[in-house]
Parts: C-alpha cells; sequence; structure tokens
C-alpha cells in the first residue's frame, strides 16, 4: 500500500511553505507537524472544542475538519502569527494575560484566533456578544468568566491602539 | 520592601501560552515515530487470538507488539499504587491484555510506525479473535454478583471500607425523628483538553532514558519506568513539559503507555511517541463520581444532626490501580463543616466492565457534600425550617478549632480540622446571594410566571496531603534566581505563584525568579500534583529553602560587609545595611563569595574580589557545615492535611416547558487561608464551578448494557461552553492555617465539590420535585414534575 501524496502550497502568517503531504493529511497536522507550527493545537480533532481553530484568509476554521490539500493556496493565520511584526502582542494576546483568560493555555489558541476574527468585524462587543463569539470554544479550566472579560478588554485595547 | 505574595499578579506562563510558544507533548519529538494502540470493542472478552497478517504489507510499520512480547516485570500486573488494608481484591490491568479485557478500551497491541496515520492503519487491519463474556455495567448489576467482573472474585466487592464515630445505632434509635433516602450520582471524567501522552527518548550511548509525559507526577513516572523497565532510576529522566490540564486522571501512572513507550524506544533505538485522542481518552483513560447513597439521619427537633448511617456502593470500573482513594475521600469528607454525635460510613467498592475510576477533581468529595448536604435539606424540609437555619444549627463554631472528627483521613493521619469559621462564612454566603430576601425575588418571579428556586451547600477540603515536596533556590552569579520544586503544573500558575513565594521571601524583583516544575532532572524527590496540595506543599518547601538561601546570604554579606547579620536586610536583590544604602552589595556578588573558586573567570567573579573578605588561613575555605554556592534545598512535610472551606449558594430559574435549569445566580464563598495569589485563586474557583455545574447538568458516562460507552466523543459527552456557566460571585475569608509557615491551604479543588448539592437543593427548592439523582437533565426534570410522589405533600411552587 503506498499513498497518494500531493503538493501543497500554504501561506502561512505571511510566509510561503511548498510540501508534499498524503491526500489525507488533516490542516491541524500539516501546520503543526509539516509546517513546524506547534501553537495550534488539536483537543478533540471531531470539530468540537475550537482548540485547532486557525484564520484561513480571515476567517475562523477547525483545522481539524479540513484536508490540507483543501487549503492549498489559502492564507492562514496562526496563534503565531497574531502579534504584529515587532513582536508586539496582539490585543487580545495582552487582554489574555490581563484578564487570566487562561490556565493551562491548551484551549487559548484556539479562543485567541477566533476572537482576534471577531473583532475585525466588531470592534464594540456587548457582554452578550462577547459570550457570543467564544460560545463554540470549550475551555476545561477558566469557566469562561474570565474569558468574557478578556475579549471586551481586548477589543478595548484594540480600540485604543486605532 | 514591595509587598509580591499575596498580590493579583499576572502571570509569567502567559507570554509563551498566548503565543503559541507552550511546550505541550505533542509539540516535541517532531521527528519521532508514532504508536497507536488496538483496543479492546468489547467490555469483557477473552482474546483468542490476535492475527497480524492482513496489517504487515502497510508500508512504514515498524513493528506490531503484544503481551506475548513483554518480559521480566513489565509482564507483570501494573502496579497497586496505594495499598489500603481494607483493599482486600485490589485488581491492576497488564500493560497489553494477557488473554482477557474487561473493558472496552483495554490495550491488546501496540504499532508503531513512521507516522500516527500508518500506524492507525496497520492497528485497524490487526484481526483479534474474541471470546465475548457477558459484561457487568452499572452498580446495581454489579450488586447483584449474578456476573462477575474477575472470576475469582465472587461479589465483584474490591473493598469493603467503614468509617465511624460514635454510637450511630443507639443515637438513631434515640433520636426523635429520623429519615432515610437513597440517592445517586452518575459518573463524570476529568476530561482535560490535552489527552495523555507519552514520548521517549533512548540513548544507547549513556544507556539512559528521557521520558516526556503529560502527567501530574514526573517522578513518580520516573520510579515507575525504572522498575518495569528494570533501569537505574539515575539513568532515566521524567519531564512533564506544558501539560494541558489534567483534574486528576494524570496523576494516575504509570499509565500503560508510560512504560510501553520507553521500552518501544529502548528496543528499537529510536524515539518513540504517542498521544492520545479524544475517543481513546474516554475510552481507556479514567472517569469517577458514580455513586449509590442510602442515607438515614436523626435529628431533633431543632435540626440538630444526631446520627448520619451512610451506605455507599461506589462504582469503581475494571480494576483499581489507583486504590481506594476516592471511596476513603468520600467517607471522611462527607462530615463536611458539621458535628453530628454518631457517624457511620460503610462502603464497597464495585467492580465493573467499565473504564478504571480514578480521582477527578474533588476526588469523592462531591459525592460526599452531596450525601451531607442533601441531608440538611431533608431535615429542613421535614421540620419547616430555613435550610440556612438548619446548617447553622450545625456547624463547628470557631472556638472548637483544632476539631478531631474522629476518623481517618485518606493520608492515614487523624481527621483534625485546623483552622476555620463556618458561621462567619454562612452569614456572608447569606449576604452574597442574597438568601434572607429570597421569598421577595420568588414573588415577583411568579408574578412574571417565572418559576425560580435557590439553593445552597457547604464543604470542608482537606488539602495540602503529605508525606512531603521539596523546593530548591539557586542564587546565580548573574542575580538570577533558579526555583525548583519536583511537582508539576497544569495551568496553577505554579511559575508564578512559587515566584512571589520566592521573591517576597528572599527579598528579589519578581522578574529575578525563574521556576522550574516536573522536571526530574532539576528536583528528583517529588509526590505529585494532586488534592489540592501543590501549593500548601511547595509552596511552604521553595519558601522554607528561599529562607536558608536568605540567612546564608546575609551571612555571607556580613562578613564582607564587616558588619553583624542583624544590621542587614536585603531589598531588591541588594543586600544593604539597614539606613545605610552605601554599605550594600548585590546579591549576585554574594553568589560569587559563596563558592571560593579558584578561577576568576567572568566579570561577576572579577566585581566580586574587592569583598572577598581576607582569608582566615586557620579557617578551611569551606566550612565543615557548609557548601559552596547561594543555595539550598528544603522539604515541607506536614503532620497532616490543613483543611480549606466554602459555602456555595444558586439561584436557578427553571423554564416550566423545556424543564431547561438556568443559573441565574452563582455565589461562592472560600477560605483557603492567606491567599499567595488572589487572581490565580479565583481563577481556580471557576473552573471548579464549571465543573461543578458541567456535573450536576450535563456530564453523563452513557454506558449501554453492552459496555459501550455510547457517548465518547465532545459531541455527545456535554461538556459546558460559556453559555451553560454562569457569572460567578466570589467572596473571600482569610483563616490562615497554623500548620504551615505560610498560613495557606489549597484551593484547586473547592471549586467544583458543592456544584451538585447545590444545584440539586435549588431546582428542588423551585420545583418542589425530590432530586435524588444528578445530574439531572430537562428530561429528568419533566418525569419528575410528571410523576414525583412527594411533591403533592411538599406543595408544588
Ligand atoms: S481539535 Fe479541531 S475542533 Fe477540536
Ligand atoms: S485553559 Fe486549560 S482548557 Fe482552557
Amino acid at each position: 500500500m503506498s499513498e497518494q501524496h500531493r503538493s501543497v502550497t500554504l501561506t502561512v502568517n505571511g510566509r510561503t511553505h511548498q510540501f508534499d503531504v498524503p491526500v489525507r493529511r488533516l490542516l491541524s497536522d500539516a501546520i503543526r507537524h509539516d509546517v513546524g507550527l506547534t501553537g495550534t493545537h488539536v483537543g478533540c480533532e471531531h470539530g468540537v472544542c475550537g482548540a485547532c481553530t486557525v484564520l484561513m484568509d480571515g476567517r475562523p476554521v477547525r483545522s481539524c475538519l479540513l484536508f490540507a490539500v483543501s487549503a492549498d493556496g489559502a492564507a492562514i493565520t496562526t496563534v503565531e502569527g497574531l502579534a504584529a511584526a515587532d513582536g508586539t502582542r496582539h490585543p487580545v494576546q495582552q487582554a489574555f494575560t490581563e484578564c487570566h483568560a487562561l490556565q493551562c493555555g491548551f484551549c487559548t489558541p484556539g479562543f485567541l484566533t477566533t476572537i482576534a476574527a471577531a473583532l475585525e468585524d466588531n470592534s464594540h462587543p456587548s457582554e452578550e456578544q462577547a459570550e457570543e463569539i467564544i460560545s463554540g470554544n470549550l475551555c476545561r479550566c477558566t469557566g469562561y468568566q474570565n474569558i468574557k472579560a478578556a475579549v471586551l478588554r481586548a477589543a478595548e485595547l484594540k480600540r485604543a491602539a486605532g | 520592601m514591595t509587598q509580591i505574595f499575596g498580590e493579583p499578579i499576572t502571570r509569567r506562563e502567559d507570554a509563551r501560552l498566548t503565543t503559541g510558544r507552550g511546550r505541550f507533548l505533542d509539540d516535541l519529538g517532531r521527528h519521532a515515530l508514532a504508536a497507536a494502540f488496538v483496543r479492546s470493542p468489547h467490555a469483557h472478552a477473552r482474546v483468542r487470538e490476535i492475527d497480524v497478517t492482513a496489517a504487515l504489507d502497510v508500508e512504514g510499520l515498524i513493528g506490531i507488539y503484544t503481551y506475548d512480547d513483554l518480559d521480566g516485570p513489565l509482564a507483570e500486573p501494573l502496579p497497586l499504587l496505594i495499598p489500603h488494608p481494607t483493599l482486600t481484591a485490589g485488581r491492576t490491568a497488564y500493560p497489553l491484555a494477557n488473554g482477557i479485557v474487561r473493558h472496552v478500551g483495554e490495550p491488546i497491541a501496540m504499532v508503531v510506525g513512521t507516522d500516527r496515520y500508518v500506524a492507525e492503519d496497520v492497528a485497524g487491519l490487526i484481526e483479534v479473535t474474541y471470546e465475548p463474556l457477558p459484561p457487568v455495567v452499572g452498580l446495581t448489576a454489579s450488586r447483584d454478583g449474578d456476573l462477575l467482573v474477575h472470576d475469582d472474585l465472587p461479589d465483584n466487592v474490591a473493598a469493603h471500607l467503614m468509617q465511624q464515630t460514635g454510637d450511630v445505632d443507639a443515637e438513631l434509635a434515640a433520636a426523635p425523628n429520623t429519615v432515610t433516602f437513597t440517592q445517586t450520582i452518575e459518573r463524570s471524567a476529568s476530561m482535560p483538553l490535552e489527552g495523555r501522552g507519552v514520548y521517549a527518548r533512548w540513548d544507547a550511548q549513556d544507556d539512559s532514558l528521557r521520558v516526556y509525559s503529560s502527567t501530574q507526577t514526573s517522578t513518580s513516572v520516573r520510579a515507575a519506568i525504572a522498575a518495569k523497565l528494570e533501569l537505574s532510576p539515575g539513568k532515566v529522566e521524567v519531564i512533564a513539559p506544558d501539560v494541558g490540564g489534567g483534574f486528576g486522571v494524570k496523576i494516575v501512572h504509570p499509565w500503560p503507555e508510560e512504560l510501553l513507550i520507553p521500552w518501544a524506544a529502548r528496543l528499537l533505538d529510536r524515539e518513540v511517541k504517542w498521544v492520545e485522542d479524544r475517543r481513546e481518552h474516554f475510552i481507556s483513560s479514567a472517569h469517577e463520581r458514580g455513586q449509590i447513597q442510602d442515607i438515614t439521619a436523626g435529628y431533633d427537633d431543632e435540626g440538630r444532626l444526631l446520627a448520619l448511617d451512610v451506605r455507599i456502593w461506589h462504582d469503581h470500573g475494571a480494576y483499581t490501580p489507583y486504590g481506594i482513594i476516592v471511596p476513603i475521600i468520600t467517607s471522611t469528607q462527607l462530615l463536611g463543616p458539621y458535628k453530628p454525635r454518631a457517624y457511620r460510613c460503610a462502603i464497597d467498592s464495585m467492580y465493573t466492565n467499565t473504564v478504571i475510576v480514578t480521582p477527578y477533581r474533588g476526588a469523592g468529595r462531591p459525592q460526599g457534600c452531596f450525601a451531607m448536604e442533601r441531608t440538611m435539606d431533608r431535615i429542613a424540609d421535614a421540620l419547616g425550617l430555613d435550610r440556612a437555619v438548619v446548617r447553622e444549627r450545625n456547624l463547628i463554631q470557631p472556638d472548637e478549632f483544632p476539631y478531631d472528627q474522629g476518623l481517618t483521613f485518606q493520608d492515614g493521619r487523624p481527621l483534625i480540622y485546623d483552622s476555620g469559621d463556618y458561621p462567619e462564612s454562612l452569614r456572608m454566603i447569606r449576604e452574597l446571594v442574597g438568601w434572607d430576601d429570597f421569598e421577595t425575588v420568588r414573588s415577583q418571579a411568579a408574578a412574571e410566571g417565572r418559576t425560580v428556586g435557590i439553593g445552597m451547600a457547604c464543604y470542608v477540603e482537606g488539602t495540602g496531603v503529605g508525606p512531603y515536596e521539596g523546593g530548591h533556590v539557586q542564587v546565580e552569579n548573574s542575580g538570577r534566581v533558579l526555583v525548583s520544586t519536583g511537582l508539576t503544573s497544569q495551568g496553577q500558575g505554579h511559575e508564578t505563584v512559587f515566584a512571589q513565594i520566592v521573591a517576597q521571601e528572599l527579598g528579589v524583583p519578581l522578574d529575578d525568579v525563574v521556576v522550574t516544575t516536573g522536571d526530574t532532572r532539576r528536583f528528583g524527590y517529588a509526590v505529585g500534583t494532586f488534592a489540592s496540595r501543590a501549593a500548601v506543599m511547595s509552596g511552604n518547601a521553595v519558601a522554607l529553602a528561599a529562607r536558608n538561601v536568605r540567612a546564608k546570604a546575609l551571612r555571607i554579606a556580613a562578613d564582607a560587609l564587616e558588619c553583624s547579620v542583624d544590621d542587614l536586610d536585603i531589598i531588591d536583590g541588594v543586600v544593604q545595611v539597614k539606613g545605610d544604602p552605601s554599605a550594600a552589595m548585590a546579591l549576585s556578588t554574594v553568589a560569587v563569595l559563596s563558592n571560593p573558586l579558584r578561577y576568576a573567570f567572568d566579570n561577576a567573579a572579577r566585581a566580586a574580589t574587592q569583598f572577598a573578605p581576607r582569608a582566615d588561613p586557620l579557617r578551611a575555605p569551606v566550612d565543615e557545615d557548609d557548601e559552596p554556592g547561594l543555595e539550598n534545598r528544603d522539604y515541607y512535610s506536614p503532620i497532616r492535611s490543613t483543611f480549606a472551606s466554602g459555602m456555595h449558594s444558586a439561584v436557578v430559574e427553571i423554564d416550566r416547558d423545556t424543564c431547561e435549569t438556568k443559573i441565574l445566580r452563582y455565589a461562592v464563598v472560600h477560605d483557603c487561608g492567606n491567599l499567595i495569589n488572589p487572581m490565580i485563586v479565583e481563577g481556580q474557583i471557576h473552573g471548579g464551578v464549571a465543573q461543578g455545574v458541567g456535573g450536576a447538568l450535563y456530564e453523563v458516562m452513557h454506558y449501554d448494557e453492552h459496555g459501550q460507552l455510547l457517548n465518547a466523543s465532545f459531541m455527545d459527552f456535554l461538556m459546558p461552553y460559556a453559555t451553560e456557566i454562569p457569572h460567578i460571585e466570589t467572596a473571600h475569608l482569610q483563616t490562615p492555617s497554623p500548620l504551615n509557615p505560610l498560613g495557606i491551604k489549597g484551593a484547586g479543588e473547592a471549586g467544583v465539590i458543592p456544584g451538585s448539592a447545590c444545584l440539586a437543593s435549588a431546582i428542588e427548592d423551585a420545583l418542589g420535585v425530590r432530586i435524588s439523582a444528578m445530574p439531572v437533565s430537562p428530561s429528568d426534570l419533566f418525569e419528575l414534575l410528571a410523576t414525583d410522589p412527594e411533591r403533592t405533600r411538599r406543595g408544588s411552587r
């Protein structure tokens, strides 16, 4: 038995990577093991926990539910790509620290990418909208209260930064 | 000196964890071989044949291993970690099934391949012939004893344990009132977002092994690997990297994979890694909670509990590798903040053909709390008294500490509460939630056609159990302070809180302190992170080590500055003469002086020479009772546990049409003694409450009669999202522990303990139906509303 391979081109956090993958390789595995960016985590591999969320052409997607080949040509942003080029952390990354919105940090990358994308659409979320934004991600540690607070704080920081 | 201890300082872990620079197990070993396991699809079966023929042609296959390939200690059953005299029929599994499997998910064969996809392909092609045996599923079936889990155990009983104080029978006979009832609590599980995982590297030249494991105890994993693979412990290093949550399940060790992966790495002389997937976590890690409780209480007309007689059947799953810690804790922590005259708790720990049961955050306490708190509610109900009043009348009073409950706790020590103020706690929770004004809230809601209720539950939690933890503190020549302790971290912020402790004790800036946990290369002696013990045990150990380093630093500096130790203080990393900041030397310089070298190879050493005291030719450069280096290792070993406590109160609204429960308010009063970092403690409470809510309303392991776990995925096991968790209001009470230098108590598990009891109380209060089984789903409530025979008697609201 030998597997079918395909070449894929992914632009991850602004850098283009071209490599051969078996056609069944999950995007999450390709990002983690082929590209070598392990900030994207895998908590369930069945699309429920959201830990593997990355931005594909700006929209949040669950990378465990996509094949690498189906992302061919896409621009991907992972948690490693949220900070500014000079290393300044994204407002949501700062807000997570300020609000103690993470404990073990395993779910965190998925929350950060999801929230970062949501704040692009809505710079002034209400408390209900903050809950709505994170309502598709699982966290077993924090009880979510501080994550909700971090959404609001991140929006505030982002607005202040202009 | 700025205050660091007790401040809500943001975490140093966050910089890496928010930027994708954390190092979790699967982030390591990018080029390692991957392992996958063939696991039993049957709950109970004999393994007749394992045929690998079809699997052999898979490209990338490295090896397939079954029980027959194991030898030496590895071929023996896994260790029974915590024996107990009452665990008369302890049973453990083999690393790979030896002819029989006793739960779905038990490992039968290990496959190693070039990557995980390949290894799973191979696993799928291995044909195992089973002879299915009838499974024992559920406590009732196990108790009936018609079918057996272990055929040499005729009653499925692993252990029968008993805790008692006073004469229960006499007190019950004399009691003016009694109540008897049965209740059940379902299975749930720790369910960390990151599953287990092991990555092993064998160094053939050095005959040594390095293992990374997503564990709550790296030192004990090392000891287990050394014993099972017949290696000297000095040749085994175990490191817990960043760990994505534990909540108890990762304290169990050695898991089969923790032995088999290193074993394969040595056998193949290649790096090997295994990362658990979510389904594997559901069916082959561990669960907790499942109990049936028969309770009889005797009480007087004032609601004072005179006697409590509890009979519990505890579902232990197929094996007992972690002993009977969970039922022991249930039986001892059940008493909470109360003082019945007589108490008896008899527990049968039962085998079933399901995943093993080992501690999950709370570890038996939520069940005990459920028993006691529902008893309080029953008494209040029967006497027509306010539930808070009944509790108040039963509380241990502040002047009664230390209070001896007359039982033996999980550490084998007497169950003596060290400190607390339960009446104050009750007053605070009533105030926080508005308990005394709730009837107004209820009638307002009723006027709007809404059904609301309020509940309450109290607990006492033995935390910081021994035997010990250690800490090492070292000031480097650079002035950087390295701190290490052997126990591990899974999100508790230890890098921050231990740094706070050391910075405060030593007198250095927080940023100069770097903490390492769970790495046997840095600290070899440790017990592990469980039982809300990390802050108490390692916190005090690093504090003691820091105090010793401080004393040594002052001694050396006093010598150099030619003054008395008493004249010195350490402020911001500088040793100074009090009142004369010009006479000072940096701690980094003291570090250099502490090590009388022959060689001055760096600037720090050269700079220090100006301070070097003139050598006394009659004294050895290093005194007999001294050692070089500004460092110290010390241990904290408590005489017994310290007891944290708290009270929760919840307001719920039940939708009459959908029977859905919505938590309108959730209030927590919490006392864990002195707080090292209130922000982190608060976070621990939030997380615990969320798990309590999950256990009370959503989480259950649905086993069918064949022993198949029907909801082994995040799609079907309903872990709460943000939409299910209420805003949590907290208030802190601080009664320091007299047992340890920092006066702290553990905080890790508290939040989860009273969840089920508190919400059952609130739902019962809202609907007037008796809640005696948790979790309680909308369908359960619908059924109860239709059928509860007691409801009319109590009058529906
Ligand atoms: S890992 Fe993709 S959603 Fe859980
Ligand atoms: S911080 Fe641990 S799962 Fe969210």
